[in-house]
């Protein structure tokens, strides 16, 4: 069976990164698998602005993005295969994949990366009732269509759901000569980042309606129409509040979900809040050898995070393959005495990433990525080492659609040896 | 005087800006870096916009390239341009910053590709 030291799975933002990272950490023996024609995932289609200002200091579209990183994995001559499709990965890191070249193979890697990605929530996962005409598309799946493959998706088009996708497609269609009429958004507030909604919805005079869902899907062949009502505190539609609106196009834009089929057939298990892996402060997942990044892991807001995400699980892949060499050489001592401290999501925090903290090869400081559950307005984000406190940090504003981070230290966390769980909550005071 | 909220969309952060107009001067707070004052001064004086889109590719790899105004143009201005781009035609090969329109819709500012197409 061929070998490979890293095993990469995805060739988009995430996978780029950690292969860079992983070569420039010393491993030459790297390889991508990429089930589109091209290196760059989704960046492809986001042809907006916005991209880079953390990583490169300027302002790129997702294309531009993406080929800062594929340039680099080309000069560093790394090996990737594409239109290559994973079909399996194994708890002992045997993967397997299909292409037309090498029909099917199965190879043992020293360490995998997953780096798969996300997809959108269709509208089989919504209650809308009525025909399944066509024109209604995923915000997503509308954005291929227009970047890539130049079709106009519709004339008129009603948005559900205001995630960044939906915000940007609005202003996308607007641009095209399309009439985008609303935006509806089920929860009290936008699921997506604010800039977007003053860059893509109000620079165009498009109205957001929150507390708002669609409730009918009218026309059989095409979309002719929706009805959008106002929902209660129960997301219940208020009788009396419906209003048809004559449209076309439908677009979906309510919520990503971590891609993790594979994931699973490899035994890992999965977080029920982020619907990835659960992963140490390494992003090794529960199998050895295992590790995840960007939006396979939680999704992201921002690339760039997604970047610097896979840029750490490229460098902890590389000294674990790097480690596991030196250990068979010198079949030193294992890592015994390691401890393993949860990390808890409490009060107003959803979900932490990593999920749990390894003292032993702890760095000295790992950032801890995390989403609040609603609004909330002048909270501190605070860090307890059991019932200690440790830091808290006042916020004017926290939002589910823009994630957070607290950073812990190596140097804190010796100072409270036996901490046995670290918390991350929101406090009014 | 006059006060003007904002938020800032020079990167993806979105920090809420104050913008305070007395007579002449303006003065701004909330910002994290300086492109955020810069931003906010614009926004109340001259707003701006980069302009992303995409144009008609003959014989490439695919139907599309992107395209993005090279630096930011006249908020005012941002259907003149996409009337440019939506009649514009380019032909494979494109790279990456090649200009697909120069001085676009007398803004003097060019629209370049944002990524490279190749031969179908």
């Amino acid at each position: 069976m061929q070998y490979h030291d890293i095993v990469i799975v995805g060739g988009g933002p995430a996978g780029l990164s950690a292969a860079v990272a992983a070569r420039k950490a010393g491993i030459s023996d790297i390889l991508i698998l990429e089930r589109d024609n091209v290196l760059g995932g989704i960046l492809n289609q986001c042809i907006h602005n916005g991209f880079g200002l953390h990583t490169f200091k300027e302002e790129l579209t997702g294309p531009e993005y993406a080929a800062r990183y594929i340039a680099q994995v080309e000069e560093e001559k790394i090996p990737y295969r594409l239109n290559t499709i994973v079909a399996d990965i194994t708890h002992d890191r045997r993967v397997t994949y299909i292409n037309r070249e090498e029909g099917l193979v199965t190879i043992q890697a020293g360490a995998v990366i997953l780096a798969m990605g996300c997809r959108e929530r269709p509208r089989g996962a919504l209650n809308t009732p009525g025909y399944r005409p066509a024109g209604i598309y995923s915000a997503g799946t509308a954005q291929r269509l227009m970047n890539i493959e130049g079709y106009l998706v519709g004339k008129e088009a009603v948005i559900l759901g205001s995630g960044d996708i939906g915000l940007i497609m609005a202003r996308r269609m607007t641009l095209e000569g399309a009439k985008v009429k609303v935006v509806a958004e089920i929860m009290p507030y936008s699921g997506g980042l604010k800039r977007n909604i003053v860059q893509c919805l109000d620079d165009y005079g498009i109205p957001l309606k929150l507390s708002h869902t669609v409730v009918d899907i009218h026309g059989k062949d095409r979309l002719t129409g929706v009805t959008i009502a106002e929902v209660d505190e129960n997301k219940d539609p208020i009788p009396g509040t419906e209003e048809y609106y004559s449209c076309d196009t439908l677009l979906l834009s309510v919520g990503l979900i971590p891609e993790n089929e594979l994931s699973k057939g490899a035994g890992i298990s999965l977080n029920r809040v982020t619907s990835g892996p659960n992963v140490n402060d390494r992003l090794e997942t529960e199998a050895e050898g295992i590790y995840a990044c960007g939006n396979v892991l939680h999704v992201h807001d921002l690339v760039d995070f997604v970047s610097q995400e896979a840029a750490l699980a490229g460098e902890n892949a590389a000294e674990y393959v790097k480690r596991k060499t030196a250990r068979m050489e010198e079949k030193s001592a294992a890592e015994d005495g390691a401890r393993k401290i949860p990390l808890i999501a409490a009060d107003g925090v959803r979900y932490t990433v990593p999920q749990f903290l390894e003292t032993d090869g702890m760095r000295d400081s790992v950032t801890v990525r995390f989403r609040v559950a609603d609004v909330y307005k002048d909270r501190y984000i605070s860090v307890y080492y059991d019932d200690q406190l440790i830091s808290r940090k006042k916020k004017k504003v926290l939002a589910p659609g823009e994630m957070e981070q607290v950073v812990l230290t190596k140097k804190s966390l010796a100072e409270y040896p036996r901490t046995e769980r670290i918390t991350i909550r929101t406090e009014v005071e | 005087m006059e006060v003007k909220e904002l938020i800032c969309i020079n990167c993806p952060m979105g920090c809420p800006l104050t913008v305070t107009i007395d007579g002449e001067s303006l003065s701004v707070t909330g910002n994290t870096c300086p492109r955020g004052e810069d931003y906010a001064k614009k926004e109340v004086l001259s707003p701006t916009r980069i302009v992303t889109s995409s144009v008609r590719v003959s014989g490439g790899s695919i139907a599309r390239v992107s395209v993005k105004t090279k630096t930011d143009i006249p908020k005012g201005k941002i259907f003149d341009v996409m009337k440019e781009i939506r009649a514009a035609h380019v032909d494979a090969p494109v790279q990456m910053g090649d200009v697909v329109i120069a001085d676009c819709a007398g803004t003097g500012v060019d629209v370049i590709a944002t990524k490279s197409v190749g031969h179908a």
